[in-house]
């Protein structure tokens, strides 16, 4: 499939990329994905939430927690997506090896990001309250509870789309992970003349 | 007196609809920012301020004043802010909150003392927040164009001219209250911004100093959370990442 792709990229260039991305997460999948309904993204969620009380509760160094979050965000997140989201318009003029490092390299950048703030919640409990069917996802919403604080609400937005169920936005209070990361990757790329390979190498420095 | 204020509102709001519905974005837009320019001149000028006076300012104010006290003259401050927030709840019909909020006024300036202590927060009275932006909104009003605002920050038109509003006009407490009351009310509202600064010292460093386009991440920021605190599911304007392969 992928060595198809520059000849559909010439003309048909939407199908070439979903192929790219298609292929790279079937190399992950074992099985065939099942149909994502509202109690299988609560499910969903209700596991990732599960695994992050697990880990921000557990103790530990920094760098384990960090590495358990790469884990968490690896099993539960399109990284693929929310990288490719993230690079913005650049994504389509990139050649697909270009594409793939950038990704790798984002896998680490986002869960040390996240990781670190999932960090400041030590302490907290996550509790899932409810998912709402918003036509193409599922977002199910969750509230974080930690001492002293008034509660807060974390969304979670949950698609099959890339073929396996897995979240592609996280919503702190309105401000979502992925707009945030459209702005800052595209800030970190416009800074590097749009060299994207520059960046893939200053990403692993970055989060 | 307050009748008359209302009616002025009114007027003056009526005549900002039909302004602001003229330069109001198109619903779903994530963001209208024709004056990134000048926002981010602005921007520097802000971020310049933080860094020189207010962040350094409020490490100082919150390490040496105890929390007790830092906590008496924010509900000090925040208690005289009611009696406004009271009247924008009035102008959105939502009688809950008014009485709500007008009963937190009642009990915190006398049984905590002149607002010093909050006993009605302990009896689940919360404040209930209202700003004239707010009200705008529910009147139909669009955000209009994203600005940054010397001193107060992040904002747009409709938010940004709510400010004003609320500061001149719907203030009943500047209306009557007198010398030295107002000089004690401006120094707690210097507190309350300076102990809040430290409060969320954490996210606006990370907007502001680990981000690589801090007005950019700003304007993010404001425009998500504002729409968030404002239930504008009209403006709901998250990325769809598979949009663009479909």
């Amino acid at each position: 499939m992928l060595t198809l792709t520059p000849m559909l990229t010439l003309n048909k260039q939407p199908i070439a990329r979903r192929s790219f991305l298609l292929g790279l997460t079937s190399t992950m999948v074992a099985g065939p994905a099942f149909a994502l309904d509202k109690a299988r993204a609560t499910q969903l969620v209700d596991r990732l939430v599960a695994e992050i009380n697990r880990t921000i509760n557990f103790g530990g160094s920094e760098a384990k927690l960090l590495r358990a979050f790469e884990n968490i965000f690896a099993q539960y997140a399109d990284v693929n997506i929310i990288a490719r989201s993230a690079l913005g318009p650049a994504a389509r003029s990139a050649s697909s090896s270009e594409l793939s490092a950038f990704i790798l390299a984002f896998r680490g950048y986002i869960a040390r990001k996240y990781g670190k703030r999932f960090q400041e919640f030590i302490g907290s409990e996550i509790v899932v309250k409810g998912t709402k069917n918003r036509g193409k996802f599922f977002e199910v919403d969750a509230s974080v509870r930690l001492e002293g604080i008034t509660p807060f609400e974390v969304s979670f937005r949950v698609s099959d789309r890339s073929g396996e169920n897995l979240f592609f936005d996280i919503i702190i209070e309105g401000i979502s992970l992925l707009s945030s990361e459209r702005v800052e990757i595209g800030a970190l790329l416009d800074a590097r003349n749009g060299n994207i390979a520059r960046l893939t190498r200053d990403l692993v420095n970055l989060g | 007196m307050f009748e008359h204020v209302k009616r002025v509102t009114i007027l003056i709001a009526t005549g900002l609809i039909l302004l602001l519905s003229a330069c109001s974005p198109r619903s779903g837009a994530v963001l209208h920012d024709p004056f990134e320019r000048l926002n981010r001149a602005t921007h520097a000028f802000n971020k310049g301020l933080d860094r020189n006076l207010l962040s350094p300012v409020s490490k100082g104010y919150t390490a040496v004043v105890p929390d007790p006290v830092e906590n008496g003259i924010s509900n000090f401050a925040s208690n005289l802010s009611l009696p406004g927030k009271v009247v924008n709840n009035i102008l959105q019909l939502d009688i809950s909150a008014a009485s709500s909020n007008t009963f937190r006024f009642v009990i915190n300036s006398t049984f905590g003392l002149v607002g010093l202590f909050d006993p009605s927060g302990s009896m689940g009275f919360e404040e209930r927040d209202a700003d004239f932006g707010q009200t705008l909104q529910l009147w139909g009003v669009g955000e209009g164009a994203y600005a940054e605002l010397p001193v107060f920050g992040p904002s747009n038109m409709r938010d940004g001219i709510g400010l004003i509003v609320d500061m001149v006009l719907l203030d009943p407490a500047s209306y009557t209250l007198k010398s030295p009351v107002t000089t004690y009310r401006t120094g707690s509202r210097v507190g309350e911004v300076l102990q809040k600064r430290k409060i969320y010292g954490a996210q606006i460093d990370e907007v502001l100093y680990e981000s690589a386009d801090s007005y950019a991440q700003s304007r993010l920021v404001y425009l998500q959370s504002r729409r968030f605190q404002l239930k504008d599911n009209l403006s709901d304007a998250y990325i769809d990442p598979y949009a663009d392969l479909e």
